[in-house]
């Protein structure tokens, strides 16, 4: 059984609100210390995806399906239990650092807070922090302590965030966009501190992002979601070697590449779609090179063809690039 | 840092400077002889006459008597009150502690009721929070005299709980003759703080630090407490500042609504009876107060936000 | 209360909205902000034409109706001196508009004009001008006004100059603001080319321009000049007696509430807090409406 399973996840938001479910249809396994990515456009539920596992729910949504983490029903749980699966359990890092930690409180106060909360003593709580800013390469991790978040650039405020999602000792860590705020070269710092201590301590991780390449880099398995479902799941190896649904294909395809031999980037025509529209068919076909008639009846289920899954009528066929 | 205090202590220095060059100048800007001015509505003995003159110096050169009536104001002489025949300094002495008793009265109910009014209206949305704006609304539009004498109607003539005047004696007599003229003061500034703290807690609520918190399993009412209240603080200390400084005008009106013996009462039967020194020196400490007050709000920000501190800048 | 500088920081390019009225923004869709106008047009029908409405000579003294309550001859009542209430509260709207509607008419004009100069002229000018209004801010307004009604004595005009001095700096620092960015767009720049003078294109262009916005603080500014000349008024600064106003109606009525009589206070009470609401709603209203339009 994996520690992470969301099955079947729908979640709707009010009536007038939105014209699809942000979540349709939803299911997603993380295992024992795996690390498994999640990719898509903006808006296409990923986050939304990421935020369920830790009971984060948009307010006022119609949710039904389940979300188990060791086997326990997130969903269902009570705000004590759903403390505690957060305190220690499920850690999250956010994609803004300079958005999520409180620019009023001290850098210890933010590293302590979460394990303060979980009842441990906050001098056991301050010792581990110092540890994990060590362990995240902050200099002088004592006197960090007690600066302030404007004191510290971008990339060593999310090392800060990084340490403190591992505060808990949780086995998974959810991931959501962590890089996509940083300058470029400290992202590359980032994602190699996040996946050494990732791989060092067996924590299990959903790293979500838009960026299939460095999904494919950073996980050993990878999720396609567009338009609130899951398109294509495979391993990032296979990912790229053969990507099952059109909507991979085409992301893949619009990346810029630096091989002398590579032709420029093709982009994906058209655009995502929005919560306002809700198209009858599979929601990708607008966009679609191999769109056939009964692409816009009904929505594809995933099917499996060999290692891989694929929402596509076509998946059988191969795709043309 | 030295040098922003040094700025901060200059700007007041001149602020007062041209207040008491605009109190003393005002006698003889006012119609008519200063003599006749200062001494309105009193017999003009020559002994009196004499006795206005050299407490003003007004034999000599203008300047020279803002000079001295500045260098006897800073030594503490205010002059002598012409309608009670009194030392200005030792007046004002007597009267200070119940204002000062007022005005901390108010503040107090002001921040209560308007901190607790905007932290419920924030948390509550829908029913509670349109009935709390609704009712702010009305109390922001309600002047302090108009709430002073809805006051006094209920409590002191129909229902009989509080004096309808008077100052008190001792603690417990302040709290009963002061009650009423705080809630007066109060009314009208706890609804402006109520809607400058709701907005405020929204404007924090809506932060995805506070998200994080949640997510991190922090509970509820801790993060309403360190991170939406505590963040929410800086616009809620900038106001009750202003209002604290406002207060010392205003009450006035409520010390005369209810006949309390303070230094804004002072200040406006002195107006009434053309007791100009004391006018003058109210005035002068009135401003210096209120300056005071504003200068000490603008210090605390960075107490309050950190990120507003001028040391300990630079990456890690 | 012209002490209370709430948002001076962000004075500069916003309308101060002194949180007054602001939030009623979610209740004043419509309905509220058309009630509140003809609230506010009523009262100015009732100042105009007091003598023809009012049913008895508002000085009228008749000791044989000394506190009355209300009835068919006296509908809101008879004061002390047995004078009908409702007429004095008619006549009371003319003193209690006529001295906002100065305040706010000078603050205007000599808002617009510093505002202007400072924008226009920039450099020492904009300097001195900006420091001034500053050292204005620096004061409690109130308090400037009790200080020259003990040199000038009581009446509208000594409390109707304080007040206004003390509200011009915050149609100044709002004026030097748009101002200021008004004359950084290029047709200001296309006038000067074709050799307008800088006065012609102030008055013929830019201030126009401005208008609105200014018109929309204005609005808001009359109804805390409304409170605060009514509060002098109260402390016996303001009209003196006979003259029927709000304020010292207050006053006067303040002693019959002792002997149970609440309507020659309660009367007045209500006017100003009702006018009061009615302009920061119709302040907030049209402030809306300028800034949806500028975007």
């Amino acid at each position: 059984m994996a520690f992470l399973e969301i099955d079947e996840l729908t979640v709707r938001l009010p009536q007038g609100r939105a014209a699809r479910p942000i979540l349709d249809g939803v299911s997603l396994r993380v295992g024992e210390g795996e690390s498994v990515g999640l990719v898509g456009e903006s808006g296409s539920g990923k986050s939304v995806a990421c935020r369920s596992v830790l009971g984060l729910l948009p307010e006022g949504a119609a949710v039904s399906g389940a979300v188990r983490v060791g086997g326990r029903d997130v969903l269902g749980m009570r705000r004590a239990e759903l403390r505690s699966l957060r305190a220690r359990e499920v850690a999250m890092v956010f994609q803004d650092p300079r958005a999520s930690v409180n620019p009023m409180r001290r850098v210890g106060d933010f590293l302590t807070e979460g394990l303060r909360a979980a009842g441990t003593a906050p001098a056991v709580a301050a010792r581990r922090a110092v540890e994990l800013l060590e362990a995240v390469g902050i200099r002088d991790p004592e006197g960090a302590m007690r600066r302030y978040p404007h004191h510290f650039s971008g990339g060593m405020l999310q090392r800060v965030v990084i340490a403190a999602a591992l505060a808990g000792e949780p086995s998974l860590l959810l991931a959501d966009e962590p890089t996509t705020a940083l300058d470029v070269t400290t992202q590359a710092e980032v994602i190699a501190i996040l996946t050494r201590l990732q791989a060092e301590r067996g924590t299990g991780m959903l790293f979500v992002t838009h960026d299939l390449e460095l999904a494919a880099a950073v996980c050993d398995r990878v999720y396609v979601m567009y338009a609130g479902r899951i398109v294509e799941t495979q391993t990032a190896a296979g990912l790229f070697a053969r990507p099952r649904h059109p909507y991979t294909a085409g992301l893949l395809a619009s990346t810029p590449r630096l091989d002398p031999d590579a032709g420029p980037p093709k982009p994906i025509p058209g655009r995502p779609v929005s919560l306002a529209e809700a198209p009858t068919g599979c929601a990708f076909a607008a966009r679609c090179a191999q769109v056939r008639p009964e692409c816009l009846v009904e929505p594809p289920a995933l099917v499996r063809a060999d290692d891989a899954y694929a929402a596509c009528f076509r998946v059988d066929e191969g795709i043309v690039t | 840092m030295a040098r922003y205090f040094l700025a901060r202590f200059l700007g007041l220095a001149m602020v007062l400077l041209a207040t008491s060059f605009l109190v003393f100048s005002a006698i003889h800007l006012a119609p008519g002889d200063p003599v006749t001015f200062l001494l309105k509505g009193h017999p003009a003995t020559p002994e009196a006459k004499a006795a206005v003159r050299a407490q003003y110096h007004l034999d000599d050169p203008f300047l020279s008597q803002y000079a001295q009536w500045l260098g006897d104001v800073c030594a503490g002489d205010f002059g002598r009150s012409v309608q009670f025949r009194q030392d200005v300094g030792a007046l004002i002495a007597s009267r200070l502690p119940t204002t000062l008793f007022l005005i901390g009265y108010a503040a107090l109910l002001i921040v209560l009721a308007g901190v607790l009014l905007g932290i419920v209206a924030a948390l509550r949305p829908g029913f509670v929070d349109r009935f709390v704006l609704i009712g702010t609304g009305v109390a922001t539009a309600t002047p302090s005299f108009v709430a002073s004498i809805g006051l006094v109607s209920v409590f002191s003539v129909k229902l009989g709980w509080f004096p309808t005047f008077g100052g008190g004696q001792g603690f417990a007599g302040r709290v009963e003759h002061l009650t009423l003229p705080a809630v007066a003061l109060a009314f009208t500034l706890s609804g402006l703080l109520a809607r400058v703290t709701r907005s405020s807690m929204l404007d924090e609520l809506a932060r995805e630090h506070v998200e994080v918190a949640r997510a991190r399993g922090v509970a509820e009412t801790d993060v309403v407490r360190r991170h939406v209240l505590r963040n929410a603080l800086g616009p809620i200390v900038t106001v009750v500042g202003t209002m604290i400084a406002g207060l010392l005008v205003t009450t006035s009106i409520v010390e005369t609504a209810f006949s309390v013996p303070g230094v804004g009462g002072l200040l406006v039967s002195s107006v009434n009876v053309k007791d100009f020194p004391v006018v003058q020196a109210v005035t002068l400490l009135t401003v210096a107060a209120f300056v005071l007050v504003n200068l000490v709000v603008d210090l605390l920000q960075p107490l309050v936000d950190p990120r507003l501190s001028p040391t300990g800048r630079g990456a890690s | 209360m012209s002490t209370l500088r709430i948002d001076r920081e962000a004075a500069d390019g916003a309308i101060v909205r002194r949180p007054g009225f602001g939030l009623l923004r979610a209740l004043r869709q419509g309905p509220l902000f058309a009630g509140a106008a003809a609230v506010l047009v009523l009262l100015v029908l009732i100042a105009v034409f007091a003598p023809l409405i009012a049913p008895y000579d508002p000085d009228a003294v008749d000791l044989t109706a000394t506190l009355a309550g209300s009835s068919s001859e006296h509908l809101l009542g008879a004061d002390q001196s047995g004078r009908d209430i409702l007429s004095r509260v008619i006549h009371g709207a003319r003193t209690g508009l006529l001295g906002p509607l100065l305040v706010v008419g000078i603050s205007t004009f000599l808002g617009i004009a510093i505002g202007v100069a400072a924008a226009w002229r920039g450099g020492w000018i904009d300097a001195m001008l900006s420091r001034s209004m500053d050292l204005i801010f620096a004061f409690p307004g109130m308090l400037v006004a009790i200080l020259f009604v003990a040199v000038f004595g009581s009446g509208l005009t000594a409390p109707v100059i304080a007040m206004s001095v003390a509200y011009t700096p915050y149609v100044g620092r709002l004026v030097r603001s748009i101002a200021g960015q008004e004359k950084a767009r290029p047709y200001i720049e296309s006038y000067r080319v074709q050799g307008w003078s800088g006065w012609t294109i102030c008055v013929r262009h830019l201030i126009p321009n401005i208008t609105p916005t200014v018109l929309a603080q204005s609005a808001i500014n009359f109804g805390y000049a409304l409170m605060d000349l009514a509060a002098l008024s109260y402390l016996g600064f303001g009209v003196q007696p006979p003259d029927s106003d709000w304020g010292s109606m207050i006053n006067e009525g303040q002693a019959a509430l002792l002997q149970d009589a609440m309507l020659p206070s309660f009367a007045p009470g209500l006017c100003i807090v009702v006018a009061v609401v009615a302009f920061g709603i119709v302040g907030e209203g049209i402030a809306d409406r300028v800034a949806k339009r500028e975007r």
